[in-house]
């Protein structure tokens, strides 16, 4: 994915009113030298499979993207928006069947066994396309790798496949395993998924459940001068509250995803030596959406899917819920991935008016109570913000006339009674967005998807034009012609609305003044952490 | 002391039937919650399509129905094996060994401070009923008592470990400190400081309550008034003569209320990032774990029997009264 260029200036002014805390004389107690010392992170879930290239989520990434490499990482200012890691180079061959890689030389396993191109074939074929969640989708048509030497890696395909779609999802999709502590083995459950071995800047070096995971410093780590950090603890502080109070009492030095909660950012922002950063998350840009049962009549009609759109304040939702920490969404691509953004989509401004005027148009009028209909509203229990906009769209719902009952579940239940069951009229949701509209985007208003799929078309929406569309992109070769029906894509839904997209928000790092190099790609939370350092 | 033979005989054949209730109640419990093991691990790693659920649940043992899983569990239970962890991928022993020894740490700590000074307080509350010390420290238990113990953790946690930095804010010991021996323990008691007060704080307010009022009442009974006319000192019939027989309501309060420390545990476990069993409790239900809760339900009902036994047989010491009048056989 191409991440605007986007200057220090203007980093430093988007960040401004967060950063206070910079200009203030640097108050945090000396901890480590210059170079090396121990940093310790606040983390929330302890995965229980953390090999990434079977497992590609935030979670499991958050601590093993330190140990084993993709081919490719996300940049702010790279080209193609990537940064090389295990690959060096990348090329696709005009007919969109094959994808040449070329391997970065001297790499070594942490079990110091050499890193050749038989260990990404034996990835890409064994686990990234049967076994991973992500990797099943993008490399659905790999038919072969073929490794003509230790450092070229040629993926081939049965299928035309966009080498846009390969590019933008390497940080994600691309994480490659020893090959010799797989092969033979019962790949779900080989120890390796828990004692990681790769090539990153740390090894994983101790796990003690409920505690802490400890990574120590690779002495043959590739990259020149790196890692610079002796040591990261990933300490687990289940509780929200604590990571907070860990990082005042110094107890912690980072604390990622959000773990001190948006309402706590105005106190703890004023707490000298801390630094509260809204950056770095740029490729992992989650949504807030209304995801709508089609199969209820009063839905079905795009009237009443309009009228709801206009009866949603975006902005309010985004400054009072999100306390300003999000933006309002035009449509299912989000303003960060500008590769692919259209602003120029029908938009639903705030408009009560309008909205009881469209109810009143589809022959839904106010009964005595003053409502037109009842609705069961089903908000995703996963973050504080999905649920509090469950609160707000009842009583915005409310204004135009549309009784909601909330439904409030745990995660599990609330999964199963949406994506399985279907039993709801409205359900909130938070998809992510990943770089490519291809890898989760689309699959949020294609049709034909089973039950069960979780963060997927379950409303029973069906656009024949739109699946002809997300069809035909997925076998189109030519970047500005991809590019171009995902542009057409976005318009459909943002006419249609098979699903109301209403904000889109990235998470919030909080460190002490100490910590340095944070945030500084798009997925840093998730990516190596080879050049962040403790000042002394 | 055949007497506590035959308590312990009578109680280990009675705690069966109850164990078995636990066991199905549970697993009917988490069988009616919407959602299982997969749905929570589909979530927790972003997505996964159909086959992946699929095979998933078979693998768990998911796609059997209700009554086969349930015999399933309890034929092995019958070879005391507790089974697998479907949320963390490992043996649920393993789970409950690693974690057990906290939690009862935390307890056996939070029990014996509340007990402690709940009844020494409730001794000098219930010396001089109506005085004011007994109206002063009546107000202040039923204060604490009404205070919900995650807000009386956190605001411990800020005031002690925050802004003083006298105590660490949350864990069971230091990070990956390497202290060993000595300087280990010393390390484990300064973490537990602000959990087991948390804890203790809010059950020592109901000991000191019910000391309080058994000593209020004994004043009042011929014994006492006996003992003042033989002419015996008063802190010989406070402590000898009202506060014993007072403490007996207690040590019948200390073995109900093991059960609701251990219920207690699991927010202040979380609070406190301490690696204890309410927590893994709490990780199984969200986790849909049906294995490792009953696993954890059968331990901690085995526990809360065994704390009652001991209760009974301390009551039975206590009170010759008590299982006397049992029958010989």
């Amino acid at each position: 994915m191409t991440i605007a260029t986007l200057s220090r200036r203007t980093l430093l002014q988007a960040g401004g009113a967060l950063l206070a805390s910079t200009a203030l004389p640097n108050f945090a107690l000396a901890q480590g030298t210059a170079a090396g010392g121990r940093l310790v992170v606040a983390a929330d879930s302890e995965p229980k499979n953390l090999n990434p290239s079977i497992v590609a989520s935030n979670g499991v990434f958050f601590i093993a993207s330190k140990v084993i490499e993709p081919l490719a990482e996300a940049s702010f200012d790279g080209k193609d928006g990537l940064a090389p890691r295990l690959a060096t180079s990348w090329e696709g061959s005009a007919d969109g069947k094959s994808v040449t890689f070329k391997l970065r030389e001297g790499v070594k396993w942490h079990d110091g066994k050499p890193f050749t191109s038989a260990d990404v074939a034996y990835s890409a074929l064994n686990i990234w396309k049967p076994l991973q969640n992500l990797g099943r989708l993008v490399f659905a048509n790999l038919e072969a790798v073929d490794t003509p030497d230790a450092t070229t890696a040629v993926f081939k395909f049965s299928k035309p496949t966009p080498l846009q779609l390969i590019r933008n999802a390497l940080p994600v999709v691309s994480s490659v395993v020893p090959k010799h502590l797989y092969e033979g083995t019962d790949i779900a459950t080989n120890p390796a998924n828990v004692k990681l071995v790769g090539t990153g800047p740390f090894k994983l070096t101790e796990y003690k459940p409920g505690e802490y995971y400890r990574l120590t410093k690779n002495a043959d780590y590739w990259g020149k001068g790196e890692p610079k950090l002796d040591e990261i603890i990933f300490r687990v502080l289940p509780d929200r509250a604590g990571a907070g109070a860990a990082l005042e009492a110094e107890e912690i030095q980072l604390a990622a995803f959000s773990a001190v909660p948006l309402t706590d950012l105005a106190r703890i922002s004023k707490v000298p030596g801390i630094k509260v950063i809204s950056k770095g998350y740029e490729a992992l840009t989650y949504q807030l959406v209304v995801e709508i049962n089609h199969r209820r009549k009063e839905l079905a009609d795009i009237k009443v899917r309009q009228a709801i759109a206009h009866a949603i304040d975006k902005k309010f939702v985004v400054d009072t819920i999100f306390l300003g920490y999000a933006a309002a969404s035009t449509g299912p691509v989000p303003k960060n991935a500008p590769e692919f953004y259209d602003a120029s989509v029908p938009t639903y401004a705030f408009d009560t008016a309008k909205a009881n005027a469209l109810l009143d148009e589809a022959g839904y009028k106010k009964g005595a109570n003053g409502a037109r209909f009842s609705l069961k509203l089903r908000p995703a229990p996963y973050f504080n913000e999905t649920k509090q906009f469950g609160d707000y769209l009842r009583q915005a719902l409310a204004a135009v006339g549309i009784d909601a009952q909330l439904i409030n579940a745990d995660s599990a239940a609330h999964q199963k009674a949406v994506y399985t069951d279907h039993d709801f009229d409205l359900a909130i949701g938070p998809p992510v967005f990943r770089g490519d509209p291809a890898i989760s985007t689309t699959i949020l208003v294609q049709s034909g998807i089973p039950a069960g799929v979780p963060f997927s078309n379950q409303g029973g929406y069906e656009n024949k034009e739109l699946d002809g569309i997300i069809a035909k992109a997925s076998e189109t070769i030519d970047t500005a012609a991809r590019t171009e029906l995902y542009k057409k894509f976005q318009k459909i839904v943002a006419t249609d609305l098979p699903l109301i997209n209403v904000a889109e928000w990235g998470f919030i790092t909080v460190a002490r003044d100490t910590v340095q190099n944070v945030s500084n790609n798009p997925r840093w939370a998730v990516s190596n952490w080879s050049d962040t350092a403790l000042k002394s | 002391m055949n007497r506590a033979l035959r308590l312990i005989r009578r109680r280990a054949i009675s705690s069966i039937p109850v164990l078995l209730i636990v066991v199905v109640l549970t697993f009917l419990l988490l069988e009616s919650a919407s959602g299982d093991a997969v749905d929570a691990y589909l979530l927790s790693i972003g997505g996964g399509d159909a086959t992946v659920a699929q095979s998933l649940r078979r693998a768990y043992g998911l796609d059997q129905s209700m009554l086969a899983r349930l015999w399933l569990y309890f034929s092995s239970l019958a070879r005391l094996d507790l089974g697998w962890s479907v949320a963390f991928g490992r043996p649920v022993l393993d789970l409950i060994l690693e974690r057990l020894p906290n939690t009862l740490l935390l307890m056996g700590s939070a029990t014996a401070l509340s007990f402690g000074l709940g009844s020494a307080l409730g001794i000098v509350a219930g010396a001089k009923p109506e005085s004011i010390m007994d109206r002063m420290l009546s107000t202040c238990s039923l204060i604490l008592y009404a205070i919900p113990s995650f807000w009386l953790g956190l605001v411990l946690s800020i005031v002690f470990a925050v802004q003083l930095r006298w105590l660490p804010t949350s864990g069971i010991e230091t990070i990956a400190s390497g202290k060993v021996g000595l300087a280990r323990t010393l390390d484990i008691v300064r973490h537990l400081v602000l959990p087991v007060a948390a804890l203790a704080l809010i059950y020592m307010a109901l000991f000191l309550r019910v000391m309080r009022s058994g000593m209020a009442e004994a004043w009042t009974l011929d014994f006492v008034l006996f003992a003042r006319s033989k002419g015996l000192s008063r802190s010989r019939i406070v402590l000898r003569h009202v506060a014993r027989n007072a403490l007996l309501p207690l040590v019948t309060m200390l073995g109900l209320q093991s059960a609701a420390m251990l219920g207690g545990s699991v927010v202040i476990e979380s609070i406190f990032a301490i690696p204890g069993f309410g927590r893994l409790a709490q990780e199984a239900v969200s986790g849909r774990d049906a294995p490792l809760l009953m696993g954890i339900i059968v331990v901690s009902a085995v526990l809360v029997i065994c704390v009652n036994l001991l209760v009974d047989l301390v009551y039975a010491a206590l009170d010759p009264r008590v299982g006397a009048s049992e029958p010989n056989s």
